[in-house]
């Protein structure tokens, strides 16, 4: 069977002379995910490449331009990113023990009109996917949430997050690996560990990877 | 692997830099390194090092420091009037320092951090690939943590015996005086108001003081953005993004590595240097260029740095 053109369109901007940003699309899709994690891999095996960095449905590119130019760099990302679309490989799945007990659980519950049993449910629901990691060390943009649990980010951050807060926000979904400021909605937590200083790669989870929460007592 | 320098007072943040570890930025990672390359370069270069050693970053208030063992070092970056034994000693140059010798730093005179190399390099704690410090992880260089007192600082093998008064011309180096940034417009300037895009353009920005190794946050006209949320996207050293408030913030080495603010531009490699040597207060503007020009520009610096390889 001959290699089957997609429709993908690319659109490639500068980031200085030295980088570039590959735009598979806008919308939260996996499969646009499955490909610019494909298109990564696929750079990085390029000796004018120092770094491909997936984003949700982009890859961020750090090149040499002594070894090529950003036009031709682009017109060889368009011809790696129409390719037929990689065979997704299910990503490792991760099972999270979450305590659903976040100071934000209520709230959330009454902003979506249902209840807090009904967040937890629909929380532990789907298999998320980890689309990028990034942000923070160890950090991973969970999605797709469940229509139901869409919202938009607190209207004002928290100055502190708790390590471990699992929380959601739009149609994703994340746990703190570290205490940072952040904007999502705290609906539990977890004792597991993201962020893993001593190991190589330092982070639990990898973009592809497969993510279930499950709800636990203390 | 020896004892070279011992830490007598640490200045203000002083820490050990290599070129980071731009890998681990897969895992969230900043890359981390040098702030300013050219600088740190320079003075590997200068005492016969590799450009990828590792070097002591100055912030601001320079160390004072004692000659544990005979060493060659170079001083670059931002001009904190360096001393050796009270007396003033030339930048962008090789020195042989003695035992007991002592290296000051009288005062600011201009840019942000000063480069100390040490022919052998610096030798810091390695975490993923680099010895650059992370004091987010708490890993890397002297333990994950900026110089106090006491810390001995040690120096691997010099790879070739280099000469002292080895020096950079004062014509190669960085246009460091003068604040204008070259920029590449951003993958999403297309978000800014049209006044907005020309107030970014024309208007001077201030550095604000809540500025660090991660980024400047620039005081200055109000940027209006438009459109939906952005999908989160990995983000490089020299982005300048508009975040809600309208206030850009220019990335730098120590960035966060994805986010989902507007990117209205990305500073050219060969202004990185300049930018690392702005301080709090310090004014800045933005000038458009084209690729064709960054590439020449960047190509010079590097073939100035190239005259000083041994």
């Amino acid at each position: 069977m001959p290699p089957r053109r997609s429709t993908v369109r690319v659109h490639i901007h500068p980031l200085g002379d030295t980088a570039l940003i590959a735009e598979l699309g806008t919308r939260l899709d996996s499969a646009l995910n499955t490909r610019a994690i494909a298109l990564a891999a696929a750079l990085k095996k390029r000796r004018d490449v120092h770094q491909a960095v997936v984003g949700a449905v982009s890859v961020t590119v750090s090149f040499d331009p002594d070894l090529i130019s950003h036009d031709a760099l682009g017109a060889a990302i368009r011809r790696l990113a129409t390719k037929r679309p990689p065979i997704e490989e299910p990503g490792r799945l991760h099972r999270i023990p979450v305590v659903y007990d976040g100071p934000d659980l209520n709230q959330v519950a009454s902003s979506l009109g249902v209840t807090p049993r009904q967040v937890i449910e629909l929380h532990g629901r789907p298999i998320y996917r980890a689309f990028l990691i990034g942000f923070v060390p160890g950090w991973a943009y969970l999605g797709p949430l469940p229509d139901e649990l869409v919202l938009p980010r607190r209207p004002v951050p928290r100055t502190l997050v708790p390590a471990g807060s699992v929380a959601i926000a739009g149609r994703q979904t994340g746990i703190y690996p570290l205490a940072t400021p952040g904007g999502w909605h705290l609906i539990g937590r977890t004792s597991v560990r993201l962020f893993l200083p001593d190991s190589d790669p330092p982070s639990l989870f990898r973009a592809g990877d497969r993510v279930k929460f499950f709800a636990i007592q203390e | 692997m020896t004892a070279v320098l011992r830490v007598q007072e640490p200045g203000l943040f002083t820490t050990i830099q290599d070129l980071g570890r731009p890998q681990a930025v897969a895992s969230g990672v900043p890359p981390g390194g040098a702030m300013d390359r050219f600088a740190h370069t320079a003075a590997n270069f200068l005492v016969g090092n590799d450009r990828g050693a590792a070097s002591l970053e100055c912030t601001l208030v320079g160390p004072h420091l004692v000659v544990e063992s005979p060493c060659l070092i170079a001083i670059t970056g931002g001009d904190f009037v360096p001393r050796v034994n009270g007396l003033p000693v030339e930048m962008w140059t090789s020195i042989r320092l003695a035992r007991e010798d002592r290296l000051s730093f009288g005062g600011r005179r201009s840019g942000a951090r000063a480069y100390i190399a040490v022919a052998g390099g610096i030798v810091g704690d390695r975490w993923l690939a680099s010895m650059s410090t992370n004091i987010m992880a708490a890993r890397g260089g002297m333990h994950g943590r900026p110089l106090t007192d006491g810390d001995v600082i040690s120096a691997g093998e010099p790879p070739a015996p280099a000469a002292a008064d080895r020096a950079l011309a004062p014509e190669l180096l960085p246009p460091y005086a003068e604040h204008t940034l070259r920029v590449i417009a951003g993958p999403h300037v297309g978000r800014l108001s049209p006044d907005a895009r020309e107030a970014f353009y024309e208007s001077a920005f201030v550095v604000s003081p809540d500025s660090n190794r991660m980024g400047y946050r620039l005081a200055g006209p109000h940027l209006e953005t438009s459109g939906d949320d952005m999908l989160s996207f990995g983000l490089v050293a020299g982005a300048v993004q508009v975040p809600v408030g309208g206030h850009p913030i220019l990335l730098m080495a120590d960035h966060q590595t994805a986010g989902g603010y507007p990117v209205v531009a990305a500073l050219i490699s060969a202004s990185m240097p300049v930018a690392a040597q702005l301080a709090p207060g310090d004014e800045v503007r933005f000038a458009e260029t084209s690729i064709d020009a960054a590439l020449e520009m960047r190509q010079a610096q590097r073939a100035w740095l190239e005259s000083l390889r041994i």
